[in-house]
């Protein structure tokens, strides 16, 4: 049978989650990592990163505003989604993702995002015209108190929601990672570190997301660049993707040690279905280069270009490798027989429902919400109106 | 008091979550179907209503009531335990009005190769060919008599 090698049972030979199912874990992984970004200078005080605090606020609320969207073109039949609120079935943890997508969005981002805001909100409500200064009064919720007093308990409510907010984050996408760590029909899957493993690798693509969206909006804007901010964001990086890294290859000595009965059938498939995507693309060009270079820019001075040049190579392919990672957890576990037997092979069509140009659309899709949002709040200290002191 | 004044917004804000938890209760209300939870997570109306739906399928005890002939060929053949309505197809139609509403008969061609096509996953002893270089597109009824399959049965008349 066409892409078919050895026995496979009739049920496993066509993928059941495609490359959309790819998407989804790594869209709310981009989320978790910006948030935590951020959270690094509200919670932890890491004021050298201030100047992207916004920003991946804004990212993280523009990556989780499509991350449903693969979900919901994967299943078809949009209008039964909010079926999951009104029927809550709290034994399946995929029922669940609604509650837990719904109070990280308005709980958590959109709470911390207008705290944050608010005092430019009002200011904007009184200089804007025509729709803008509509759009700016109804986000003022009818508030214009921008008093010192509120503003100071906007900043102590806005920790506190920070604060929630990681361990909100942190279940966000553990959530995403005990979906597949929690198939224990699937050896590929089942294990109790994949929520681990999604969660740190999470925070090393949102963190190099937003790095590289700063670079570039500043390139864009014709401002410099604070390199301080970005060479604290490039060792944070680091930290969290060696980490990243030795929980995903303690996972592999795990399994390797462990050999249990479905250890021949994944070792040859990733030696032969997976040694591009696995081996080359995330193991060595996705984690080793981006890991020595950014070990080189901790231990010898470049010059500024340089450093710029390097961080922008490894954010890239650190972005490359997680997709890899997570291409490499959903299809690679679809593509072995559980007879372990067989193999399969995953082809992405590129003009259909779940086919690469709906993926590319679904990845410029939070770029080009986010571009609304930062016109709408613009995060550049240079551009903050000031407010009327009015009630 | 002033410390509230200056929390205001924050209640504005919480105002609006519990706006949106009453319309999601009042939609909820609306939408919800009433018998849904009766028995479990589904919606308990449905049950009565797919008992409602129309019947499809005779049974093979109403076949067997007028071709009692073939239901005693069958009986010693084969396919003894393969249901009169998986090969032919739903006939309640037919038991009903057995002159008006005549059966289409099934192409054996195509009928049998559905169960009898070779694939590594069937049991070894299931009778299973490649039907193009058994039969090489001729009808299986040539040789076999598919209410009593085996080749010294006879084919079909």
């Amino acid at each position: 049978m066409n892409g078919v090698e050895g026995y496979m049972y009739p049920n496993e030979i066509s993928l059941f989650w495609s490359i959309l199912i790819v998407l989804y874990p790594y869209i709310t992984g981009l989320v978790a990592g910006a948030f935590i970004l951020a959270s690094l200078e509200r919670v932890f005080r890491v004021e050298a990163v201030k100047p992207t605090y916004r920003l991946a606020l804004l990212t993280a609320l523009a990556f989780l505003i499509v991350a449903p969207l693969p979900l919901v073109l994967h299943l078809g039949h949009p209008e039964r989604a909010p079926e999951m609120y009104f029927t809550p079935h709290s034994t399946s943890a995929m029922a669940m993702f609604g509650y837990v997508y719904l109070w990280y969005l308005m709980a958590v981002l959109v709470l911390e995002i207008w705290l944050d805001y608010r005092a430019e909100i009002v200011a904007l409500s009184q200089t804007s015209k025509g729709i803008l200064r509509l759009i700016y009064k109804v986000m003022t919720l009818g508030s214009n108190n921008v008093s010192p007093r509120s503003l100071h308990i906007d900043e102590k409510v806005g920790w506190i929601v920070t604060l929630v907010g990681i361990p909100s984050a942190f279940l966000l996408h553990g959530y995403v990672g005990f979906i597949f760590g929690s198939i224990k029909a699937n050896p590929w899957w089942s294990s109790p570190l994949i929520p681990v493993v999604f969660i740190f690798s999470a925070m090393v693509s949102g963190v190099a997301g937003v790095m590289l969206l700063y670079m570039a909006i500043m390139k864009l804007r014709k401002q410099k660049i604070d390199m301080q901010c970005v060479d604290t964001i490039a060792m944070y990086m680091f930290y969290i993707f060696i980490i990243d890294f030795s929980l995903e290859m303690l996972d592999l000595v795990h399994r390797i040690y462990e050999a249990d009965e479905s250890f021949r059938s994944l070792d040859f498939m990733v030696h032969t279905k997976l040694y591009f995507s696995q081996i080359v693309l995330q193991i060595f060009i996705g984690t080793l280069v981006p890991l020595f270079l950014l070990f080189l820019t901790q231990v010898v001075k470049f010059k500024e270009i340089v450093r710029k040049r390097i961080y922008v190579l490894c954010g890239s392919l650190i972005l490359i490798s997680v997709f890899a990672m997570r291409w490499n957890v959903v299809i690679g576990g679809q593509l072995f027989s559980k007879s372990f037997l067989g193999y399969t092979t995953y082809k992405v069509a590129l003009i259909s429902k779940e086919g690469l140009l709906v993926s590319i659309g679904l990845m410029v899709l939070p770029l080009i919400i986010l571009a609304v949002l930062l016109k709408l709040l613009p995060p550049w200290p240079e551009k903050r109106p000031q407010a009327a002191a009015a009630d | 008091m002033n410390q509230f004044k200056d929390a205001g917004h924050l209640f504005r804000f919480a105002g609006l979550f519990v706006l949106a938890f009453l319309v999601f209760l009042v939609v909820r209300h609306f939408v919800v179907p009433k018998s849904f939870g009766e028995y479990g997570h589904y919606r308990g109306a449905a049950i009565g209503e797919i008992a409602a739906l129309p019947i499809h399928y005779a049974g093979h005890q109403a076949c067997e009531s007028c071709h009692s002939d073939v239901a005693d060929l069958k009986s010693h053949g084969k396919h003894a335990h393969v249901n009169c309505e998986a090969c032919h197809g739903a006939l309640e139609k037919h038991a009903e009005d057995p002159t008006s509403v005549t059966p289409k008969l099934p192409d054996t061609a195509v009928l049998c190769a559905r169960c009898h096509t070779a694939t590594a996953a069937k049991p070894k002893g299931f009778p299973q060919v490649d039907p193009e270089q058994h039969s090489s597109g001729v009808p299986c009824q040539t040789c076999h008599q598919p209410h009593s399959p085996a080749v010294d049965a006879g084919g079909a008349k």
